[in-house]
């Protein structure tokens, strides 16, 4: 295929993506070296029947014509990178150099809210993607030994938690495991005490976050594990079977490897996936208790009365970090293996 | 695996096993079943302080309404609460977004399946990173250009922005469907005259409605639960039906009006159903593809 062509058949696909992905991204990191201009105030005297007073003012007219004639705010460096709502640089310092032990230096540092943010984050990818990836499997290991005409219903309804609308899937969980829902209730009960709420504290916030996550990313694993296990070789399992390979060996030394290329792409697409952990949160109304670097940034967008562009955008260029952290192993295979080709 | 005699695994393990998948389908299906029969009680018995089990027997739906189901959850979002045109805009929306993402999509991912040259790899890497952005970041990306352009709020804008989002997997997806048609297809069609769009359009489509239908199903399911960016992007008339879910949230604290976000919920989830029910296959094959020859 010619240049020419090549370019003719990519060129809407690619402006689609260089206008509403590159250059956003182009414009977060632009914003993010920017802050809101400060109101402009003006000092009036006020005089009334008891005397003057000198009062001051926020001039709206003048703000405006400020914020017309430079709409980013004005320049500030680095210097939104390293206040209190991000890397609080200072904060961190202060914390390190005085505290009371590892325990302390955590409190104090899941008080700042980016840290607050990236803690929850990083446990739920980091919890969520191993546990789905295991339940995915075990639900594929199980369905591949029933009968034939049971698998369609089962994968039906199995494929439910997935596809289903984040926010209305963690809605449907949220009001189930609420006080007043069946589930919290019940557990109410199980556990004699009529004041339990899985709200009530960030751990058992957390837990709940997290099993919503396994529910939520495990059928993915399941139908990529479950189309594998139909092409594991059965001359190999059967090699091992009469070698004396038992079950578990066999699951262990031919399943498993022969599995190992899909279990990474699965790994990487979770990943992906539960590193912009957000809809739960607002489903389950866990601000109080859980954050996630998305729901920071929606919260900055949402704010009614002044938007927080630069503090949105700062924590979006930490967030693209992260990710690009996160990719870096795949990236430098696939650079490899080209490299290997070429 | 056919279950052969000499292949039978033991009861114990049988057991565990069936038992355990029993577990699974419960834990997967039940919220919904659950969700669904509640939506048509009032809020004393779905919400209910007391009792739990008001929500089977519904007591306070028949003292309320006079009959064990009442549809009033229903009625309340879809008319006073105008969730009729959320659903409408959804319809647009999701439409729009995946018929020009799958004609964007499937030239795109063509190219990129036909040429052999260094940038296609480095558009199917940058293609990658781009489909690990979280949405939100993108979107505060938009914000305020979109302001000072003063398109923000309205329909096509989003559509826009879900198309371009979608893009870097619709290429990967195409990409990898157009590799399995064999290379020779397209090139005797140009050697008997046709020209490379000709090649394309009348020759490789048509065998390639499988990847085609399976790429479309994903582009609907990433534009109709999409939230970050119909929140966002979105104002209150043109808003689709999950953010506008998520705005009952905020205002549902009249009696009974919790019920309207529940009835909307299920509402949102049926098209997913019918989805699931007559697309399985493709669903299924769509998920695998990306794994098996990625």
């Amino acid at each position: 295929m010619t240049h020419k062509t090549f370019f003719a058949f990519i060129f809407p696909s690619l402006l689609a993506m260089i206008l509403f992905i590159a250059l956003p991204i182009g414009s977060i990191v632009v914003q993010s070296l920017h802050v809101e201009h400060p109101r402009v105030l003006v000092e009036v005297e006020n005089c009334g029947p008891f005397g003057c007073e000198r009062e001051t003012r926020v001039d709206t007219a003048a703000t405006q014509a400020l914020q017309e004639a430079q709409p980013m705010g004005q320049f500030n460096g680095l210097g939104t990178y390293f206040d209190r709502r991000h890397l609080a640089t200072e904060e961190v310092s202060r914390i390190f150099s005085d505290n009371e032990g590892v325990a302390d230096i955590a409190r104090q540092m899941y008080n700042l809210p980016f840290y607050k943010a990236l803690s929850f984050t990083l446990v739920y990818t980091f919890i969520v993607t191993p546990l789905g990836m295991a339940l995915g499997f075990s639900i594929a290991l199980a369905v591949n030994s029933i009968p034939r005409f049971l698998k369609g219903p089962i994968i039906f309804f199995s494929l439910l938690p997935m596809i289903v609308t984040p926010l209305v899937g963690s809605l449907i969980l949220f009001w189930m495991i609420n006080t007043q829902g069946v589930i919290g209730s019940n557990l109410q009960l199980l556990f004699d005490d009529p004041d339990l709420s899985l709200r009530a504290s960030p751990l058992l916030t957390w837990v709940t976050l997290i099993v919503y996550g396994v529910w939520s990313m495990a059928p993915f694993s399941f139908v990529v594990f479950y189309a594998g296990l139909q092409t594991v070789p059965s001359d190999t399992l059967e090699s091992a079977k009469i070698d004396g390979a038992s079950r578990w060996e066999r699951i262990r030394y031919v399943v498993i490897p022969h599995l190992i290329p899909l279990a990474t792409f699965v790994a990487l697409v979770q990943l992906m996936d539960n590193f912009r952990v957000f809809e739960p949160i607002v489903g389950f109304s866990a601000e109080a208790n859980a954050t996630s670097l998305s729901w920071n940034i929606f919260n900055d967008l949402r704010g009614q009365v002044d938007q927080q562009y630069s503090s949105a955008a700062a924590t979006s260029v930490l967030t693209v970090f992260g990710v690009v952290v996160l990719l870096m192993p795949v990236l430098v295979r696939l650079w490899r293996d080209f490299n290997r080709k070429a | 695996m056919e279950q052969t005699t000499v292949n039978r695994r033991p009861l114990l393990l049988s057991t565990t096993s069936s038992l355990f998948l029993v577990l699974w389908l419960i834990v997967a299906a039940f919220p919904f079943l659950w969700t669904v029969w509640g939506s048509f009680k009032v809020e004393a018995d779905f919400f209910s302080r007391e009792n739990w089990q008001l929500a089977i027997t519904g007591l306070n739906t028949i003292g309320q309404t006079g009959s064990a189901f009442t549809g009033d959850g229903y009625q309340g979002a879809w008319i006073e609460r105008d969730f009729w045109k959320a659903a409408w805009n959804t319809v647009i929306v999701t439409v729009s977004v995946t018929a020009i993402s799958l004609v964007l999509g499937t030239l795109g991912g063509y190219a990129l399946a036909r040429s052999a040259r260094r940038y296609t790899l480095w558009i199917l890497i940058t293609a990658l990173v781009f489909r690990a952005m979280p949405h939100i970041t993108l979107v505060s990306g938009y914000m305020l250009p979109f302001f000072e352009w003063n398109v923000w709020g309205a329909l096509p804008t989003a559509i826009i922005v879900l198309v371009a989002i979608n893009q870097p997997f619709a290429l990967w997806m195409l990409h990898s469907f157009f590799l399995s048609i064999p290379k020779d297809l397209d090139e005797s069609a140009m050697v008997d005259g046709c020209t490379r769009f000709q090649a394309f359009r009348q020759v490789v489509i048509p065998v390639m409605w499988p990847g085609v239908i399976t790429t479309g199903l994903f582009s609907f399911l990433l534009a109709y639960n999409d939230f970050a960016v119909t929140a966002m992007l979105l104002n209150q008339d043109n808003q689709t039906m999950v953010p506008k879910i998520a705005s009952f949230l905020g205002t549902v604290q009249t009696e009974g009006a919790v019920m309207y976000a529940v009835a909307a919920v299920v509402s949102a989830t049926v098209p997913l159903f019918m989805l699931v029910m007559f697309f399985q296959r493709q669903i299924v094959s769509g998920l695998t593809a990306g794994a098996v020859k990625g």
